[in-house]
């Protein structure tokens, strides 16, 4: 850390322990709570400011006259100790004043809970569903769905003894392979829910998180009002690689959303069309690499060793080794902790994953699983 | 009376010798001081713990650790410290001080006593041993929520019954207490007599033998999820895995209270005595006591706003969180009145509390914040909260367990410790503490979730302080060791009173007190009752 960094630290804290400067400063050292960029953001964030200050405000006056208590009620300076002990009055008065300031706090936040709670009226609706460790989103009236991981530069950085400075690594642990992209100036309906364990979807300048859930649908709404990235974690701890799952929303006019949205209509299109075409083992292989590295290496390692106890190596192991049908019907259908992968990967991908683990590191099956093949097993 | 006392020596104050006067102690004094001891063991355990956190989260990138293990850490680290340190550090003061503040000889059920203590080591090892279980130590976080927490390997079951033995120990610890305080006060200690310590204590008996028995009934449902085909918690079954929450914190909240108000209770006795005053406003901490225990059963899911709740649900709830902050500031302004006008000198225990009234009240204060429910949204699974209940556990209640070891240490050894190694120790403590768990509030306002092992590196700055903070704040409790071997062993004679300002029955007896605190109970009259 250098010494000017140090410098501004330490100016941040004064500041902050004095409550002296505007939000603007706070924003700047990143001390302080995001404004965001919908209105119930900027609404918590005003709700938010408004209990600090009368927090400070209460601070101050009880941490002031304790002080005062200290620094002049001490027998070194010959203070007498009196001997009251009770006081009916005092007792009444800090018991209805804190009332009064609670009850004045608790209108704006009923008012802005209600807000937030009003979910109806939404031009489109989101789902997004949380995996262990990643998140898929469902574009309901448009019919896209994609997979959302970390991406792969954060994700080489992050392994243990990676020798890379994590530091050289733009928006470490905060970027990720695919975007969500979201139109601005439109009530978007976000649905919430899970695969496996809990998770919970957070991105701040939106001014909400909400649970994931196994099971159960959560909604929630927003409105972004400008453009940009705007960044966000998992803040559910979901097990193994909870710090690894961020969520990147990618918020654009909405004339630049349909045309995305064409985009992407047609690349989906485009990979569904091709699927039961025969490929080469190079093909696969090099396919394979990609998909293992964001579907599979979470647990079973990026070399395929495995972490004892918990994921079984797939280095060597007898079920990769052995007949490819017993293989295919393992990733598609899951077991114990392994998820069915054939509800999130489409055939091309599971075909490339496979064939990939059986001819990698010492694994020498030396076959080629198509994704007809997968296809048929399914 | 005359006859007693001479005699009391010859008949009553030979104790047994060598393991056995420990294994089978049936001694209020002995079992203390084992629960004291064991906290502090499971103390430096659980601290080791949160230091392997700090180093890895020194810098971004993993460095020393997986982030399995990372998980096991922050979830082991917590379950030692919650379970293992501070509730025996307060069963501990409550063992040897209650019989000598009520005028009793002993505990009432002095053999229950010696088994709810020497389940703890058991229930530890069986907790501990899972970091060599295929699979791992726990590590779904010390809430336990499923799904998670059912991937968990081998350790599952070790863990569920670690939890199961420690809540059979804590109920038999109340009842003990309960028992005790109900039938063996001297003649003339009415319950408006009591000092608040243990005033304190019965509140917090009855929160625990009502809320222990939920958690047991919790993680036996997770048993069951996961070996007898149940679905409680499986939504594929039928089941809610938000029922688990529900549950989970019906018992979490309360027991927020059974961790802090033992050390409400040392407070009350230790201001009042450095103050030279009486506690203001007594008969009023007595039922804000009582009205946070009530109160504490109907706030659980503050804990679990961001599960998607009704509105009239999340409403209630913030309202009925906001309400707590009433009684609450009633005993801190109760606190701060006694100071008022008094004549006060600054020993360490004084120290330690007025420390606690400060931090604990700044953590009182993020607490209400978070009680909003609109903007816990953003706040929720932060390192806001980290910073949170942080500021209430360290410099609140442990503050309030060192400051009531260093009050009562001259009267249970007979020696005065040294001060000037005290008053290090708390000016270590209060700075670290505050260099190590202020700029969390900054973290997690800026977005930093908790409970990851790694961070985006705007964050690393103020990793970095933090870090430090936690090492000087976890070298500086080496000084309190230091402190209690020392006094052990020798030092300047501790006077029956101690401090000049001391009232109570505790004062009353010879430091160190007979090994059966009082064979004829003390008669107590108004003049004579609590400090």
């Amino acid at each position: 850390m250098s010494v000017d960094k140090l410098k501004q630290t330490v100016l941040g804290l004064i500041a902050v322990s004095l409550f002296m400067v505007s939000g603007t400063v706070f924003a700047d050292y990143a001390l302080n709570l995001t404004e965001g960029v919908t209105p119930t953001s900027h609404r918590v964030y005003e709700l938010h400011m408004m209990i600090l200050y009368i927090v400070t405000a209460i601070g101050i006056v009880v941490f002031g006259v304790m002080c005062w208590s200290i620094f002049h009620h001490r027998k070194s300076k010959g203070a007498i100790a009196a001997q009251f002990h009770h006081s009916t009055t005092a007792e009444i008065i800090w018991t209805i004043i804190p009332i009064i300031i609670l009850v004045a706090m608790a209108i704006p936040a009923t008012k802005t809970l209600i807000f937030m709670e009003k979910t109806g009226d939404a031009e489109m609706t989101l789902k997004v569903t949380g995996y262990q460790w990643k998140w898929k989103y469902d574009y309901l009236d448009e019919g896209i769905s994609f997979f959302s991981a970390l991406h792969q530069d954060s994700n080489n950085a992050r392994q243990r003894d990676s020798g890379i400075d994590p530091n050289t690594v733009e928006n470490y642990l905060l970027d990720v392979d695919n975007p969500v992209v979201l139109p601005i100036n439109t009530k978007i309906r976000i649905l919430t829910t899970a695969a496996d364990v809990i998770h919970a979807w957070w991105v701040p300048a939106l001014g909400w998180k909400r649970d994931a859930i196994p099971g159960f649908i959560n909604d929630n709404w927003t409105y972004i009002e400008e453009p940009g990235i705007y960044r966000g974690q998992c803040a559910e701890l979901c097990g193994k690689d909870h710090g690894f799952m961020p969520i990147v929303i990618n918020a654009v006019s909405k004339e630049e959303y349909a045309v995305w949205v064409e985009e992407k209509k047609a690349e989906q299109a485009e990979a569904a069309a091709g699927g039961d075409r025969e490929r080469s083992m190079d093909e696969l292989m090099e396919k394979g690499k990609t998909v293992y590295a964001s579907n599979c290496a979470a647990c079973h390692m990026p070399e395929g060793q495995g972490v004892e106890g918990l994921f079984p190596a797939l280095n060597g192991s007898a079920i990769v080794n052995g007949p490819a049908s017993e293989h295919v019907n393992l990733v598609l259908n899951g077991k114990n902790l392994m998820p069915a992968f054939k509800e999130q990967l489409n055939d091309v991908d599971i075909a490339a994953a496979i064939t990939f683990e059986r001819n990698s590191w010492d694994n020498k099956a030396g076959d080629v699983v198509q994704p007809a093949g997968v296809k048929a097993a399914r | 009376m005359s006859y007693a006392a001479v005699h009391e020596d010859e008949h009553h104050d030979h104790k047994p010798t060598g393991i056995g006067r420990w294994l089978f102690s049936t001694n209020h004094k002995d079992i203390g001081t084992m629960y004291l001891v064991f906290a502090l063991i499971m103390f430096f355990i659980g601290g080791a713990m949160a230091m392997v956190i700090r180093l890895e989260l020194f810098q971004p990138g993993m460095q020393y650790v997986d982030p399995q293990f990372f998980n096991s850490m922050t979830t082991v680290h917590a379950l030692v410290m919650i379970f293992g340190a501070l509730m025996p550090a307060g069963v501990g003061l409550a063992n040897w001080m209650i019989p000598m503040m009520i005028g009793a000889p002993d505990m009432a059920f002095p053999r229950m006593n010696n088994m709810s203590f020497w389940i703890l080591p058991f229930a530890f090892t069986l907790l501990l041993s899972t970091f060599f279980m295929q699979g791992g130590a726990p590590a779904g976080g010390w809430t336990m929520y499923p799904p998670l927490v059912l991937q968990l390997g081998n350790g599952f079951p070790f863990l569920i019954f670690a939890i199961h033995f420690l809540g059979i120990s804590s109920i038999m610890g109340a009842i003990n207490i309960i028992a005790t305080v109900f039938n063996m006060r001297a003649p003339g200690m009415t319950f408006m007599r009591l000092p608040l310590f243990v005033w304190t204590w019965i509140i917090t008996a009855f929160l625990l033998i009502a809320a222990m028995p939920v958690l047991a009934g919790a993680v036996t449902m997770l048993l069951t999820d996961k070996f007898f085909g149940t679905a409680f918690f499986n939504a594929a079954g039928g089941g809610d895995p938000v029922m688990f929450q529900h549950i989970f914190w019906f018992f979490g909240h309360p027991e927020v209270y059974i961790l802090v108000l033992p050390s409400f209770g040392v407070v009350s006795q230790i201001i009042p005595t450095f103050a030279r005053k009486p506690l203001f406003g007594y008969a009023s901490m007595v039922y804000a006591t009582a009205s946070i225990a009530f109160l504490s059963f109907f706030v659980w899911a503050h804990h679990m706003f961001t599960v998607g709740m009704p509105l009239a649900g999340e409403l209630f709830f913030m309202y009925a969180t906001m309400a707590i902050a009433v009684p609450t500031g009633v005993k801190v302004f109760n606190w701060t009145a006694t100071m008022w006008r008094g004549s006060m000198t600054f020993e360490t225990p004084m120290l330690f509390a007025v420390g606690l009234l400060i931090m604990f009240t700044i953590g009182g204060f993020t607490g209400l914040m978070m009680g909003i429910t609109p903007v816990d949204f953003q706040y929720h699974d932060t390192y806001f909260i980290v910073a949170h209940f942080h500021y209430v556990i360290v410099p609140g209640i442990i503050f309030g367990i060192i400051g009531g070891i260093y009050y009562w240490l001259p009267k249970w050894t007979g020696h005065m410790y040294d001060e000037t190694l005290g008053k290090w120790h708390f000016w270590l403590s209060a700075i670290s503490v505050n260099v190590l768990f202020f700029p969390m509030h900054f973290l997690g306002l800026a977005g930093m979730p908790r409970r990851i092992p790694d961070y985006s590196t705007q964050f690393t700055d103020w990793n970095q302080i933090i870090s430090i903070g936690g090492f000087v704040f976890g070298v500086s409790q080496l000084i309190l060791v230091w402190v209690v071997i020392k006094c052990v062993r020798g030092g300047e004679k501790a006077t029956d009173q101690v401090w000049e300002g001391a009232h109570g029955l505790e004062f009353t007896l010879p430091s160190p007190p007979p090994y059966h605190s009082f064979t004829t109970p003390p008669e107590v009259t108004d003049a004579t009752a609590h400090s």
